[in-house]
């Protein structure tokens, strides 16, 4: 599922900010059908991840329904792959979902559901339809684009994992047809639009180097744990670095030069 | 059964993640620290499991077809290729290299 965590521009709603408060319904579907049946395809390399992974049938079948997250699903395989225990498995993929929530404070008062509904809108709170929901310019249209994104990835996202899952039954040894290298990837294509600026970028760093670092002295499934700590370390040094400027600037140095 | 364990948290966590963010009230979530924070939190967890699941076989670090299949996937990001491209071409070229080597 290619994840942002800020609404992006070309997030299948090119036209949504020229189109303006009147933008016509059929617009607002053909982008939600964009990224819901792209992104919807996509559940196939992980059905075949998770049958490679050792889940059964079933397994993956029911993650796909109830987790409903991709970064945290293909976490949770790799995990489990990698013989990492349950726990540790699940935080992990736990804390990649984490930013969920974020995206539901945001969507809550563009979508302004009634208490009733919220349960069930919630499994669909997700990068996809909160990147097609937010640029919307109206109510209507980010309650179309936020129902018809859900619906199409849900369905799309749940029969091609059952797709892939029984695909990869009949690919017999998944890693002889590189199967192996489609959750890195998913993770990198993912990765990539996060990495917007020095601090992002610091982070992903830090990260690959804790991880490959600790990979041979920790048990499986710590490592990537332990690596998450790279986001607060970077906005701490990040921080003290600022304060170290600003307090230059106050003494007395001509300004701009402590940049 | 650690499996269904696995599944069973996960999914109870990632729901709970969702459903908070749309019953809370506005304004807990929107301190400037932990919004920053829960941006970059993927950021990192995305990059150590890239990291992780190209170099690692069990406890060891080791360089092979996967790694020439993420440069290629590398590549096709660099070049804007839409999401299913990126993970065939990482597909492809892993299997290809681990054909030919």
């Amino acid at each position: 599922m290619a994840e942002q965590t800020a609404p992006p521009p070309s997030a299948g709603a090119p036209d949504a900010r020229d189109a303006g408060p009147g933008k016509p319904d059929s617009a607002v579907v053909r982008d939600a059908l964009g990224v819901g049946i792209a992104v919807g395809l996509s559940g196939f390399a992980f059905g075949v991840t998770s049958a490679g992974a050792g889940l059964t049938l079933l397994q993956s079948c029911v993650m796909s329904l109830l987790v409903f997250t991709g970064a945290s699903q293909f976490a949770l395989v790799g995990a489990l792959a990698a013989g990492g225990n349950p726990y540790t498995a699940a935080a992990g993929a736990f804390f990649l979902g984490i930013r969920n929530a974020f995206y539901g404070l945001r969507l809550s008062q563009l979508l302004a559901l009634p208490r009733a509904l919220r349960p069930l809108a919630a499994q669909w709170v997700i990068d996809e339809t909160t990147a097609v929901t937010l640029p919307q310019p109206t109510r209507r249209a980010a309650r179309i684009g936020f129902t018809v994104t859900g619906l199409t990835l849900y369905a799309l996202w749940n029969l091609t994992t059952l797709a892939g899952a029984l695909g990869a039954e009949a690919l017999g040894d998944t890693n002889a047809w590189g199967l192996d290298a489609a959750g890195p990837a998913v993770f990198l294509a993912l990765l990539a639009p996060m990495l917007k600026s020095t601090t992002e970028r610091a982070t992903a760093g830090v990260a690959v180097l804790l991880v490959l670092g600790l990979l041979p002295v920790l048990p499986a499934g710590a490592p990537v744990l332990v690596s998450a700590l790279a986001a607060p370390l970077v906005l701490f040094l990040k921080g003290r670095g600022k304060g170290a400027t600003e307090e230059t600037v106050i003494e007395g140095t001509a300004p701009g030069e402590g940049r | 059964m650690t499996v269904w364990i696995a599944i069973g948290l996960t999914a109870v966590g990632c729901y709970l993640a969702k459903l908070l963010g749309l019953l809370v009230p506005a304004g807990v979530l929107e301190r400037p620290l932990v919004q920053r924070l829960a941006a970059l939190l993927p950021v990192a967890l995305l990059a150590a499991l890239t990291a992780q699941q190209t170099f690692a076989d069990g406890q060891q670090l080791v360089l092979d077809a996967r790694a020439a299949g993420l440069a290629a996937a590398a590549l096709a990001l660099v070049l804007r290729a839409p999401f299913l491209v990126v993970v065939g071409t990482a597909v492809v070229v892993t299997a290809v290299v681990r054909a030919l080597f």
